[in-house]
């Protein structure tokens, strides 16, 4: 897609603010509308516009399947190490009381750390499963447009 | 330590093979990740088995999941009738995944494996979570969870044979029909009672009385769940997903997941929808029961006529699916102890029979009949487990199989249902066609030329003969299921009955 430079810029114009959008959802789930799985996707929808507009392969050079996998496990055992932390701390599977002294702020934090699983968890498979469909026919030939 | 870990028992039960998941991906090396899976369903039973113990003399643990308080959080609760349900399924993931590691390394290749053994510790986890939990949304999302990973499970079959593919996306269609037919029943009890809480429910259920809504609710509850445990028109998915799927899922499956989805029926018929409900009774009579009877022969019948051997205990298992069904629609204590303890008799015997398939699979290279020709002098101890076995699933004396058919004849006889109990008899005489079927081309038939089988490994072997030896062993001492069983039972009569009186 080397010609198509308005698309290039465009798009190299819009995916930090995509990143920046995706961590501002991220993190004023707590307070706010938002949260991990919104954050999530559109964090990998600037991966996948990248990819759009550059080819997959480009994109599996940022970002191997290999590293992929690993985070989309990484993510669940944020959330449900969060949980294990909380039993070792006393409290019941998920019960963010123990985490701090004051049970308002402990819940915050449960809830932030949670949440942050949620999202490395979600970027990572969405980016897997556009990969996997992508990545599964040979790509279309700027000439053939 | 101890007190940390017995407080968290009912937590343990599923978060234990849920964080396990993800570290098995990760692993990488397929022997690695499956010693692993192994130790973890080691665990798993290990826990299963103590909170059976805790609840054998009828207590009921409640726990809450982030300390919040139900009904509004999620609640797990664990009493004699789930306790031994996940005894069942975390004892079968035991059982099989020793033997899965030479039947996957023959089936998967090696760079699948860690991939394959997630999606089976996922399953687990789906399965346990749907049995322990007290919450009915929180059963849908491991139904789920459960149901994902089994359509990816049995569409790793794929490597073997190309149309394991098809018969996942069929599973995949008709289970997500079933689970939306559930969820909207959830839905329908949601919009009456205004609460997801199983007891909550049924108090309120109760409260509310009768109407069109919970009519619907009922419906759309049974006929999602008719679809999970493939209640007999609803059958379609099995056949080929049992038959296709690589064979240590096939007798994972078969053992576990239409037994947790009877489970679920059981606990939404009669603690959440009442005993004596008569909307139910009326259902449960006019539909259930016939359709039980139905299966109990269509599927022998279906099965009789099979040449693939897994295929045949498909159908097979789809008629014991009818015998279970049919001690529910008794509507009698003897009846759902004959529900309950055939829960894991079958269990037993279908895993075993299943296992022995995975073996000729492994070293016959067929599991098709007609390929078994003399296979009973080649591997002996494989097709003397699948004797004992099928005998088992016949339901002769000195085995599970019996039992089951004692209960169940029984409470068809205090009902004074005589037609009935001849039915259950007659129906086990197909059972006996088609298990000698297997056993004759075995033993009697000579092995074709030039065709060299071995024997099992010991690795096969041992699982397999450990759940034959149960099947005999439960069969002539059958005081705990039949005691959990009957519990169980009198639990679900008792807890509606009082929920309905106040």
């Amino acid at each position: 897609m080397e010609h198509h430079s308005i698309l290039r810029v465009i798009s190299k114009l819009l995916i930090p603010p995509i990143i920046l959008y995706a961590l501002y959802v991220q993190w004023h789930g707590d307070y706010g509308p938002g949260g991990g799985f919104q954050a999530g996707v559109v964090f990998a929808v600037a991966f996948i516009l990248y990819s759009l507009v550059y080819g997959v392969d480009a994109l599996t050079r940022i970002v191997s399947p290999r590293l992929l996998h690993a985070f989309a496990g990484i993510g669940v055992l944020i959330y449900a190490g969060t949980g294990v932390v909380t039993m070792l701390l006393g409290d019941a599977f998920l019960g963010y009381n123990a985490l701090a002294h004051d049970p308002v702020h402990a819940q915050e934090w449960g809830i932030i750390v949670v949440e942050f699983g949620v999202g490395v968890t979600v970027a990572s498979v969405m980016m897997t499963i556009f990969i996997a469909f992508a990545s599964h026919n040979p790509p279309l030939k700027d000439e053939d447009w | 330590m101890m007190a940390l870990i017995e407080t968290n028992l009912p937590a343990l039960q599923v978060v234990l093979p849920l964080v396990a998941a993800p570290v098995c991906a990760m692993l990488g090396r397929g022997s690695r990740s499956w010693a692993f899976a192994t130790a973890v369903s080691w665990l798993t039973f290990l826990v299963a088995l103590s909170l059976f113990a805790k609840t054998f003399g009828g207590t009921i643990i409640s726990y809450e999941m982030g300390g919040w308080a139900p009904p509004i959080g999620i609640e797990y609760r664990v009493d004699v009738l789930n306790a031994f349900v996940l005894m069942i399924v975390s004892g079968m993931a035991a059982i099989v995944l020793p033997y899965a590691r030479r039947s996957v390394a023959a089936e998967i290749p090696a760079e699948r494996q860690s991939f394959f053994y997630t999606a089976f510790l996922l399953c687990l986890t789906g399965l346990l979570g749907v049995t322990i939990t007290g919450d009915a949304f929180n059963v849908f999302v491991f139904l789920e969870i459960s149901s994902l990973s089994t359509y990816a499970l049995v569409a790793s079959g794929a490597w073997r044979n190309k149309r394991a593919l098809t018969a996942a996306y069929n599973y995949l269609i008709m289970g997500t029909v079933g689970a939306t037919f559930f969820v909207i029943g959830i839905g329908m009890l949601y919009m009456v009672t205004g609460t997801l809480n199983m007891a909550d429910l049924a108090v309120r259920i109760a409260a509310h009385g009768d109407s069109s809504t919970v009519h619907m609710g009922f419906v759309f509850i049974l006929i999602g769940i008719g679809l999970k445990l493939a209640m007999f028109p609803l059958h379609l998915w099995l056949p080929n997903a049992y038959s296709f799927a690589p064979s240590a899922v096939t007798a994972f499956l078969a053992a576990t997941a239409t037994k947790v989805a009877v489970y679920v029926m059981l606990r939404f018929m009669f603690t959440v929808f009442g005993f004596d409900y008569e909307f139910q009774a009326a259902t449960l009579e006019m539909v259930v029961l016939p359709l039980a009877i139905l299966a109990m022969f269509a599927a022998s019948l279906v099965a009789i006529f099979q040449d693939d051997l897994k295929r045949m205990l498909a159908y097979s298992s789809v008629a014991q699916i009818g015998y279970i069904l049919l001690g529910l629609a008794f509507l009698t204590d003897t009846g759902l102890t004959a529900t309950i303890i055939h829960l894991f008799n079958h269990a037993v015997t279908k895993g075993a029979l299943f296992m022995v398939a995975g073996c000729y699979v492994l070293m016959a290279g067929t599991s098709s009949i007609s390929g078994l020709r003399g296979v009973g002098r080649d591997m002996p101890w494989t097709t003397a487990a699948f004797v004992v076995a099928g005998f088992s699933l016949i339901g002769l004396p000195l085995t599970v199989g019996f039992i089951s058919k004692w209960y169940l004849v029984q409470a068809a006889l205090e009902l004074g249902w005589w037609p009935v109990a001849l039915l259950i008899m007659a129906s086990s005489l197909l059972a006996i066609v088609y298990v000698w079927r297997v056993v004759e081309t075995a033993y009697l038939q000579p092995a074709p030329e030039g065709v060299t089988r071995k024997e099992a490994p010991p690795s096969m072997l041992i699982p397999v003969w450990i759940l034959v030896a149960m099947s005999i062993w439960f069969g002539i001492n059958a005081m705990t299921t039949s005691a959990a069983a009957s519990r169980g039972g009198n639990m679900l009569i008792g807890s509606s009955q009082i929920l309905w009186e106040d």
